[in-house]
C-alpha cells in the first residue's frame, strides 16, 4: 500500500480489538472493588454460630438472642398454641412451607425439630423489621380484631404471621420467616447457625 | 492617575490570563452574552437556587466531616458531640440537615416548572434527563446520609431500603449481604455510606450539575411562553425577546436568594426539626438492630414514592412500582406528544392531568409519613393509580387535545 493511504479497514479492527481488550482488562481490575463490599473475613468469623441454654424458657414465653446481628426468637409453645397451628391454614399463604425458608427438619407444621421449641430469624421478609410477639389480642401494641389468632405481627408494614412464624395471606411479605440452622447440643442446650447440612462457616 | 494606573495593570494582567485560558470568552458565552428570554417569572428562581443549596450541602458537609466519626460505636455520640460541645457545632449541623429538605423543596419546584412549561421537549430532552439523573444522585445521597447519625430512625429506614433488593428473583439475597457488606446494616454498611455521601455521589453530581449547564446553555433557556426566541433575532444577530443573563438575571435571582435564605434561616433557627418531618423523633435514640421502632418513615422528601411501594401488597411489584414511579418520569419527554410547550397554551386535559398529579404527589407524600390504616391502604391505591395515569395516558390527551395558537413573541 502507498504511502499516505488510508486503510479503514485496518484503523477499525485496531480500535475495536483495542477496546475490546482495555475492556476486558477493566473488568478484571474491577474484581477486587466490588469484591471488598462482600462481607469480610472479620464479619465472616463474627458470624460464628451461638449457644443458648433454653432450660429456663417458660411456656408461651419468647426470648430473643443476637446472631449475625440479627434476632433469633427461641418461643417456647404451650399446647394450646401448638393446636391453633391446624386452624387457620386456610389463612396462611404457604401453610405447608414449600418455600425455601426453613431447614429440612422444619419443613413441619410445627416448623422446628421439637414441636415444643420454636426458632426463627427475627426479620419480617417483606422489609427487614422485627415483628412483634403478640400471642393474643390484648397482648400486642396494635389491635389485630376479634378474629387474631396469635402470632407475630410487623409494624411497619402490618405483615402478619402465626405461631410457626407462617405467614398470613392479604399482607405485603411474600414467605414465611425463616428458620435458621441449628443443633440441639443436649436436651437444654441448643447451637444457633449450625447443622448437619450446614457447617459452620468460618 | 492611579485609577489609570489599576485599569491598566488589569487589563494586562487580563491579557495576560486570556492568552493562556478562554475567560474572558467562557465569561461571555455564560453570562454577559448568554440571552435568557425576557419573561422569565417566579418559578426560574429555582435553578440558581438549587446550585446554592449545592454550594451550602458541600461546605457544611465538608465542616461536619471534620468532626463525625463513621463507625458504629462512636457515630451517635459524635453527632451528639457536634450538638452540644463544638462552637456552633448545631448551627453547621441544622443548616446541613435543614438543608436537604430546602434542597428537595427547591428540586421538586424546579421539576414542576419543567412540567408546567414543557421545558422537557425538544430539543432539551438530554437537559432533563441530566437533571433527572441528578434527582436520582440527590435521593441517593440523602439516604446514605441519613444512616450516618446512626439513630433509630437512620438504622431501620436502612435496613428497610437495602431489603428492597431481595425483592429481585435469584440474586436478591446475595446482593443485599453485598450492599450491607455483613449479615446486617453493619459498621461496613455506615463506612461504604459515609464514603458513598462524602466523596462518590457528591463528585458525580458536580460532574452532572456540569453537564447540565453545558446543555442548557447550548439549547438555551425555555420560558412562560415555551416558545424558541432563537426564531426572533434582531440586526446583530441577538434574540429580540432575549436580555443577557448578566446583569439582569443575576441580579434578579439574588433578590431570589436573599427572600429564600430569610425563609431559610427562620426555620434553621426556628424549627430545625419542624415537627418531626425535617429531622424525626425516633433518630434521637441511638440505633438498635433488635428493635424496630413501632412506625418507620422515611424523611417527607421520600414519602411519595414509599406510599407507592407500601399501597401495593405484593413485595416484588411493590418495589417494581416504586421504581416504576420514579422511571417514568425520566421518559416524560417522549410521552409528552403536545404540540406546544407551555401550560399556557395547551388544552384543558394537560390541565386538568397536572393538577391531579400534584394533589397526586402531594397526598402520596403525607400518607407516607403516616400509620397504615385500611382506609388510608386504599386512598394511597387510588393515588398510585392516578399518579401512572398521568404518565401512561399522557401520550394520548397531550396529543388529541385541542391547543391554543402560539404567539410570536414572549409575553
Amino acid at each position: 500500500m502507498s504511502e499516505g493511504e488510508i486503510n479503514n479497514g485496518r484503523r477499525k479492527f485496531l480500535t475495536i480489538a483495542t477496546t475490546v481488550f482495555g475492556g476486558i482488562g477493566a473488568a478484571f481490575a474491577a474484581v477486587p472493588f466490588i469484591s471488598s463490599w462482600s462481607p469480610s473475613a472479620r464479619a465472616r468469623a463474627e458470624g460464628v454460630p451461638v449457644e443458648v441454654n433454653i432450660s429456663q424458657i417458660q411456656p408461651g414465653q419468647q426470648v430473643t438472642v443476637e446472631w449475625r446481628g440479627s434476632p433469633v426468637w427461641i418461643l417456647r409453645r404451650t399446647q394450646k398454641m401448638l393446636d391453633s397451628l391446624s386452624a387457620d391454614e386456610d389463612q396462611l399463604r404457604d401453610p405447608k412451607s414449600l418455600a425455601e425458608q426453613q431447614p429440612g427438619y422444619a419443613q413441619n407444621r410445627h416448623r422446628s425439630r421439637n414441636p415444643e421449641y420454636l426458632i426463627l430469624v427475627g426479620i419480617c421478609t417483606h422489609l427487614g423489621c422485627v415483628p412483634k410477639y403478640c400471642p393474643s389480642r390484648s397482648k400486642c401494641p396494635q389491635d389485630l380484631g376479634a378474629g387474631w389468632p396469635g402470632g407475630f405481627f410487623c409494624p411497619c408494614h402490618g405483615s402478619k404471621f402465626d405461631f410457626s412464624g407462617r405467614v398470613f395471606k392479604g399482607v405485603p411479605a411474600p414467605i414465611n420467616l425463616k428458620v435458621p440452622p441449628y443443633t440441639f447440643m443436649n436436651e437444654n442446650v441448643i447451637l444457633i447457625g449450625v447443622d448437619e447440612d450446614s457447617p459452620a462457616e468460618v | 492617575m492611579m485609577e489609570q494606573q489599576d485599569q491598566q495593570q488589569d487589563s494586562k494582567l487580563s491579557t495576560w490570563v486570556n492568552q493562556r485560558f478562554p475567560l474572558a470568552k467562557v465569561w461571555r458565552e455564560h453570562l454577559s452574552e448568554y440571552y435568557a428570554p425576557k419573561n422569565f417569572n417566579f418559578w426560574y428562581f429555582f435553578g440558581s437556587l438549587a446550585l446554592l443549596m449545592f454550594v451550602l450541602q458541600i461546605v457544611t458537609g465538608i465542616w461536619l466531616t471534620m468532626f463525625y466519626t463513621p463507625s458504629e460505636k462512636d457515630a451517635f455520640a459524635s453527632v451528639e458531640y457536634i450538638m452540644r460541645d463544638v462552637n456552633y457545632g448545631w448551627l453547621i449541623r441544622y443548616l446541613h440537615s435543614t438543608g436537604a429538605s430546602a434542597f428537595f423543596i427547591v428540586i421538586y419546584l424546579h421539576m414542576f416548572r419543567s412540567l408546567l412549561y414543557g421545558s422537557h421537549k425538544k430539543p432539551r430532552e438530554l437537559l432533563w434527563l441530566f437533571g433527572m439523573l441528578l434527582f436520582a444522585l440527590l435521593l441517593a445521597e440523602a439516604f446514605f446520609g441519613y444512616l450516618l447519625p446512626w439513630g433509630q430512625m437512620s438504622y431501620w429506614g436502612a435496613q428497610v431500603i437495602t431489603s428492597l433488593f431481595s425483592a429481585i428473583p435469584y440474586i436478591g439475597d446475595t446482593l443485599v449481604l453485598w450492599l450491607r457488606g455483613d449479615y446486617y446494616v453493619a459498621n461496613a454498611t455506615l463506612n461504604r455510606f459515609f464514603s458513598l455521601h462524602v466523596i462518590a455521589i457528591p463528585l458525580l453530581m458536580v460532574i452532572l450539575v456540569w453537564l447540565h449547564l453545558v446543555a442548557l446553555h447550548h439549547v438555551g433557556s425555555n420560558n412562560p411562553s415555551g416558545i424558541d426566541i432563537k426564531k426572533n433575532l434582531n440586526a446583530s444577530g441577538k434574540p429580540v425577546d432575549g436580555i443577557p443573563f448578566h446583569p439582569y438575571y443575576t441580579v434578579k435571582d439574588l433578590v431570589g436568594v436573599v427572600v429564600f435564605l430569610i425563609a431559610f434561616c427562620t426555620i434553621v433557627f426556628f424549627y430545625p426539626t419542624l415537627g418531626g418531618y425535617f429531622l424525626e423523633a425516633d433518630n434521637f435514640v441511638p440505633a438498635n438492630p433488635l428493635v424496630t421502632p413501632d412506625h418507620i418513615a422515611p424523611v417527607w422528601y421520600m414519602t411519595p414514592f414509599y406510599s407507592i411501594l407500601r399501597a401495593v401488597p405484593d413485595k416484588l411489584m411493590g418495589v417494581i412500582a416504586m421504581a416504576g414511579s420514579i422511571a417514568f418520569l425520566f421518559v416524560l419527554p417522549w410521552l409528552d406528544r403536545s404540540r406546544v410547550r407551555s401550560m399556557r397554551y395547551r388544552g384543558i386535559w394537560s390541565k386538568i392531568a397536572l393538577a391531579l398529579f400534584v394533589v397526586c404527589f402531594i397526598a402520596l407524600g403525607y400518607l407516607g409519613t403516616v400509620a397504615v390504616t385500611p382506609f388510608r391502604q386504599m386512598l394511597a391505591q387510588i393515588f398510585t393509580i392516578i399518579y401512572f395515569a398521568f404518565f401512561i395516558l399522557m401520550p394520548v390527551y397531550t396529543r388529541f387535545e385541542k391547543t391554543k395558537p402560539l404567539p410570536t413573541r414572549v409575553s
